[in-house]
Formats: structure tokens, C-alpha cells, sequence
């Protein structure tokens, strides 16, 4: 078995920075309409993929709904791609063809950025499938949202993969809210975790907000899979600070609500363990944000410098006819 | 050349397919122990074992899901659906994501996947079950869709549609899992075309256009106009996207007439595609006004009398023949 390389603390806390003022940049541009169609933002949700990805190997799979940049960010996609991405340009992640919810990057293993909800996980599961089929090692982490978990696609879904003992992690990114709908008024469970029993899939509750138990956690189940195929189901608490999308305001939750989670940030958090531990200085830290804002800067400058997909060229997205673009 | 049914057809060609490629498997509801609800898949199980032939619960959209997962790492899945009629409870599956995949990734990921099983109205099902579903899903970009008529064609397509590198519908047609047709012997690499049509019978007067259950109807037609000294060609469409638009066209500029019978409802149907595109490039070779033959525009009556007197039949396509052609 291949083992999982140790990654940096500093090094995973400077990636959810990146994320961050991705995020917010992102969120300028929007506002500034060079970014069209929809855009939903990770801010407050970093440690989760940040944490996720830490524990995996570069070859394992990952799938995600649409709110996707802190996935490819985590994965390994370069900034650069992403903000082109979204300003709809050919340097794009996805060539400009598939926008901020349909991020895909076939060199990190990222599957998607996928914007039906709950359409995707049936597709996780076919990854972890293909693992199944061809005898590997690897692990396919499945994240989706709780608004996921009222779908049929995701109860077909998990009822397949515990029926085939497949290598899949289920990771339920539980902010609170299905677009403006609170878990409490979307879902007969107390807790999205008992989802998974009732498929007889082992399922735990993980704080989203702490990188270092997001990590751990996945790590241990990670681990587990790839001794004996079989799935497994994460409730990951945490918490978004924006609206669902751009457009929306969400004025359905409080302002208290909000400055509550805000005092649990998850890179404040890792920030202060790290310091605490005598890992990181705050010189450091301002250096790694500094890097971070203006790595995301220069993302926006090559964005903006692109071109665009030439027209004539779109139908060559249709099909496939054998030459590999 | 040897005499089989359109189901040994089908099931040779998933055989031979998954004889050639391991990364071909076949999922569905009651494929492998079951040895398929119409027998199509009978003997896959033992001779390829429960990895490759993989019985599913009643889940289409988790199940087609899963396939087109399995596809975007390079497995090349062949998902049965019991009927196309439950397709639509994967349609979310077939529509958005096999499709779309490959221009949402920029081109990253193809979806080498195959989505077979019957299609269209059988015998006395009920709204519900009697579904064609081509003209829907030929509207879609992405899909390719093929309905043979013909043991020959069902098998050269099927293999055809497993070897595509996007996702291809095979569009089987329930009523003639029995027929027999000759096809070349197994250890003749049989392989179709998607997008060529095959003209089923030479005739000058009049082109009847049609695919799946409705060429034996056409044949069985032509043959009684015979006697009434009208000659039609019939042109089976074996593929409703790509749509060979040139048989098409070749047969109308010989024959000037031009009658479309098909199996799915009228509004938005194939035929009018094929209609607005004979009119749109060769307007000038028409003599008449082209006719369609299809369903009528109702939900699928469960009384075998009133079934007969919805689907597009033998009577109705022979008096649309005679009216294109002033007889």
C-alpha cells in the first residue's frame, strides 16, 4: 500500500488563505461583473477540504456539488486556472466551458464540480466502483452539502455503495442551510449522520471548523478503506459565512449567528495551535497571507489576460472523436 | 450467414464485447441472475462471472449514475434499463450528466458509456410502460441513439455503441426480442455504423422513412402496395442520431414522395426534424406534401383495441402511402 505523505501544517494553513482570498477576490469580481452565472462561496468552510485533502494521496478521487474552488484550490489546481475559470476564458480550469460550479481538473483527480444536487454522489460512487473493479488502493471522497441528503439520488447512491462494499468516503459538508432552508426544517434526523446507519455505513460527526480533527478523522477511515474496501460517511460540521450564492443576502439566519462562528474560524484556529506550538510567528503568518493575496491577484491579471474559447472551436466539446484535447 | 433472433443477437454482441475488452461490464436490474427480464443477457453470468455482470437493486438513477462515474476513469459500462420507460427515472443521469460531461470539463472527460434495453410500445402496458423516448433524448447534444430493427443491425450496433467513445442509447425494440434475421457467424467481426441508414427495400414511387418496430410494419406494407402497383423504399433509419440525412435525401430525389412512420408521439417527434430538413434542402424534389404516421398525441390506452387504433400501424401507413402518392 502507497503510503500518505505527511503534509505541512503551515503549508495546509497557507492553502486555506489561498482559498480564502480566492474567495473574496472571487467575490469582487462578481460584484465588478466579470464573473457570470452563479458563484457560491467556501469562505468559512476551508478546513473541511483543506483537512480532507491533507489525509488523502494525490491519486485518490475526489467529486464535489458547486461549491467547488476550494476543492480544486485544495487539489492542486493553480489559481490561475480557477479565476480564468470563472471569467469564462480557455486558460480556465474547465476551458471557460463549465463556469464556477463545474471545476474539473483530470491531472489532480478532481471529478467535478457538479450542480445538480445530489446528481453527483451516484457519480462517486462509479468512481469508487472503478477502484473496486480494478483491484486498487485508492479512496474516493465524495463531498456534497447537507441540502444533498433529502435527494433520491443520494439514498440510491449510498444504498450501492454499502451493497458493493465500495471505497468511498461520504463527506457531508453540513453548513446549516439548503440555500435558505435550515437543516431543522429540511430533515426529519436530529443528526445527518444517522443517514448513514441507515444504510449500515459506519458514519461519524467531525468538527469542520478544526483542520487537525477534519485530517485525523479522514485519515483513520481512509486508512481503514484501503485495508478492506468499504464506505464511509462523515457528518463535517461547519459553517458559511456568505449567502448561498452571490445573490443572496441570507437574511434568514442572524447576525449573532454569524459573529459566533466567525469567533471559531478555522483559520484563525490552526493559526493559533501553530503559534501556540512555537510552529509559526506572526511574521509568518502575515507573510503567508500576503502571498496568498497576491498570488490571487496575479490569478486575476492572468484571467483578465486571457482569450476566450473561439466560437468555431465549440463543437468539438460534443463528442469525443478520439484526439485528446 | 446463420438464422438467430434480435435477443441471441444482443446477447452476442454484449458477449463478445466483454470477451474483448475487460474494462466492459454490464449492470442492470436482473442481468445476471435473473439472466435478464427479456433473457438478453442469458449466460452472461457464468461465463463472465459476478464482477463484470453486476445485478442492481431497483435504483436507475443511482445505478446509471454510477456507470457514468465509472466512465469518467476509463471502464466502459453497459447499463441495461428493464425498459427505457424506467429511464426516466434516471433521466437527470442520461440528460445531464453523460451528456454534458465533456463539454463542462472543458473536454477532460469523455463518457464512454453504453444505455440499452427496450424502448417503445409493446402489448397492452398502459401509459406508463409503452414510452418511446428517442425523440427525447435525440434532442439532447451529447447522446447518440440508435434503434435497429434487425437482428444484424441490433448486433453490429450494440458492439458499435459499447466501442463509442460517448455515451450511445441502444434503443431496443421490445416486440422483436423474437424475431429472426441472418447475421454474419460469431467469428466474423460484425461491426454497424452509427449514423448509416440501410435501405431495407428498393422501390421508385415513394420513400417510407422509418426505425425500429415500425420497419416490419413498412416492409409488410410495401409488400401489399405491391399489388396495387405502388413501389416503396424503404429506408431504415438504424440510427436516429447521427441521422444519415444523405439515404435520406438519395431516396427522395429518386422517389419525390415522401412518408416518415415512426413510434414515438407526433409533436416534436422525429419525423418532424426529418420533415423540416427535407424541406429546408430539397424542397424541390417533393411532389407532395410529406405525411407522418405516429403515435397519436394521448397517453398510452391499456385496451388492446384502442392501443391498436394509437400506435402507427399497417393501415394507417398504407393510406398515408397511397395519399402522397394521389392513389
Amino acid at each position: 500500500m502507497q503510503p500518505v505523505e505527511q503534509r505541512d501544517e503551515v503549508e495546509m494553513l497557507s492553502l486555506m488563505l489561498l482559498i480564502r482570498r480566492f474567495e473574496e477576490r472571487a467575490s469582487q469580481q462578481y460584484q465588478a461583473q466579470k464573473i457570470g452565472g452563479f458563484c457560491h462561496l467556501y469562505i468559512g468552510q476551508e478546513a473541511v477540504v483543506t483537512g480532507a485533502i491533507a489525509a488523502v494521496r494525490p491519486d485518490d478521487y475526489i467529486i464535489t456539488a458547486y461549491r467547488d474552488h476550494g476543492h480544486a484550490l485544495a487539489r492542486g489546481t493553480t489559481a490561475n486556472a480557477c479565476m480564468a475559470e470563472l471569467f469564462g476564458k480557455e486558460t480556465g480550469c474547465s476551458r471557460g466551458l463549465g463556469g464556477s460550479m463545474h471545476f474539473f481538473d483530470k491531472r489532480h483527480h478532481m471529478y467535478g464540480g457538479h450542480a445538480i444536487v445530489a446528481a453527483h454522489v451516484p457519480l462517486g460512487v462509479g468512481l469508487a466502483f472503478a477502484i473496486k473493479y480494478r483491484g486498487e488502493d485508492r479512496v474516493t471522497l465524495c463531498f456534497f452539502g447537507d441540502g444533498a441528503i433529502n435527494q433520491g439520488s443520494f439514498h440510491e447512491a449510498l444504498n450501492l455503495a454499502a451493497l458493493y462494499r465500495l471505497p468511498i468516503i461520504f463527506i457531508c459538508e453540513n453548513n446549516l442551510f439548503a440555500m435558505g432552508t435550515s437543516v431543522k426544517r429540511s430533515t426529519s434526523l436530529k443528526q445527518i449522520v444517522d443517514r448513514a446507519e441507515g444504510y449500515d455505513i459506519p458514519g461519524e460527526i467531525v468538527d469542520g471548523m478544526n483542520f487537525r480533527e477534519v485530517r485525523d478523522k479522514v485519515a483513520e477511515v481512509a486508512d481503514s478503506i484501503r485495508k478492506e474496501s468499504h464506505p464511509a460517511f462523515l457528518e463535517v460540521r461547519t459553517y458559511r459565512y456568505r449567502g448561498h450564492s452571490m445573490s443572496d443576502p441570507a437574511s434568514y439566519r442572524t447576525k449573532d449567528e454569524l459573529e459566533k462562528y466567525r469567533l471559531d474560524d478555522p483559520i484563525i484556529r490552526l493559526r493559533a495551535q501553530l503559534t501556540r506550538e512555537g510552529k509559526l510567528t506572526n511574521e509568518q503568518f502575515d507573510e503567508l497571507d500576503k502571498h496568498a493575496k497576491q498570488t490571487v491577484l496575479d490569478a486575476v491579471k492572468f484571467a483578465e489576460e486571457s482569450s476566450e474559447l473561439p466560437v468555431e472551436k465549440l463543437h468539438d466539446y460534443v463528442y469525443f472523436n478520439g484526439a485528446k484535447s | 450467414m446463420r438464422e438467430i433472433t434480435y435477443r441471441q443477437a444482443l446477447n452476442e454482441a454484449l458477449a463478445e464485447e466483454l470477451e474483448r475488452d475487460p474494462n466492459v461490464f454490464l449492470m442492470g436490474e436482473e442481468v445476471a441472475e435473473y439472466q435478464g427480464a427479456y433473457k438478453v443477457s442469458a449466460g452472461l453470468l457464468q461465463r463472465f462471472g459476478p464482477r463484470r455482470i453486476i445485478d442492481t437493486p431497483i435504483s436507475e438513477n443511482g445505478f446509471a449514475g454510477l456507470g457514468i462515474g465509472a466512465a469518467m476513469v476509463g471502464l466502459r459500462p453497459i447499463i441495461e434499463f428493464m425498459t427505457f420507460s424506467f429511464s426516466l427515472v434516471a433521466f437527470d443521469q442520461v440528460v445531464n450528466n453523460a451528456p454534458n460531461m465533456f463539454m463542462m470539463s472543458g473536454g477532460q472527460f469523455n463518457i464512454p458509456i453504453t444505455f440499452r434495453g427496450p424502448n417503445g410500445p409493446a402489448h397492452q402496458l398502459g401509459a406508463t410502460h409503452s414510452h418511446a423516448t428517442e425523440n427525447f433524448y435525440a434532442s439532447v447534444p451529447g447522446l447518440k441513439v440508435c434503434a435497429p430493427a434487425t437482428p444484424r443491425d441490433a448486433k453490429g450496433l450494440l458492439k458499435t455503441a459499447v466501442r463509442d467513445d460517448n455515451p450511445v442509447l441502444v434503443l431496443e425494440a421490445e416486440l422483436l426480442y423474437s424475431s429472426k434475421g441472418m447475421v454474419e457467424p460469431p467469428d466474423e467481426e460484425l461491426l454497424i455504423p452509427l449514423g448509416k441508414a440501410e435501405v431495407k427495400r428498393e422501390g421508385g414511387d415513394v420513400t417510407v422513412v422509418c426505425y425500429a418496430q415500425t420497419v416490419p410494419i413498412a416492409l409488410r406494407v410495401a409488400k401489399q402496395l405491391e399489388e396495387e402497383d405502388i413501389s416503396a423504399e424503404i429506408v431504415d433509419l438504424r440510427s436516429i442520431k447521427p441521422l444519415d440525412e444523405k439515404a435520406i435525401f438519395d431516396s427522395v430525389a429518386k422517389t419525390h414522395r415522401v412518408v416518415i412512420v415512426e413510434q414515438d408521439h407526433p409533436f416534436c417527434g422525429v419525423g418532424a426534424e426529418i420533415c423540416y430538413r427535407i424541406q429546408k434542402d430539397i424542397f424541390d424534389e417533393l411532389d407532395a406534401p410529406i405525411l407522418r404516421v405516429s403515435q397519436e398525441d394521448v397517453p398510452m390506452p391499456y385496451n388492446e383495441d384502442l392501443e391498436h387504433a394509437v400506435l402507427p400501424n399497417a393501415e394507417k401507413l398504407a393510406a398515408a402511402v397511397k395519399k402522397v402518392c394521389y392513389a
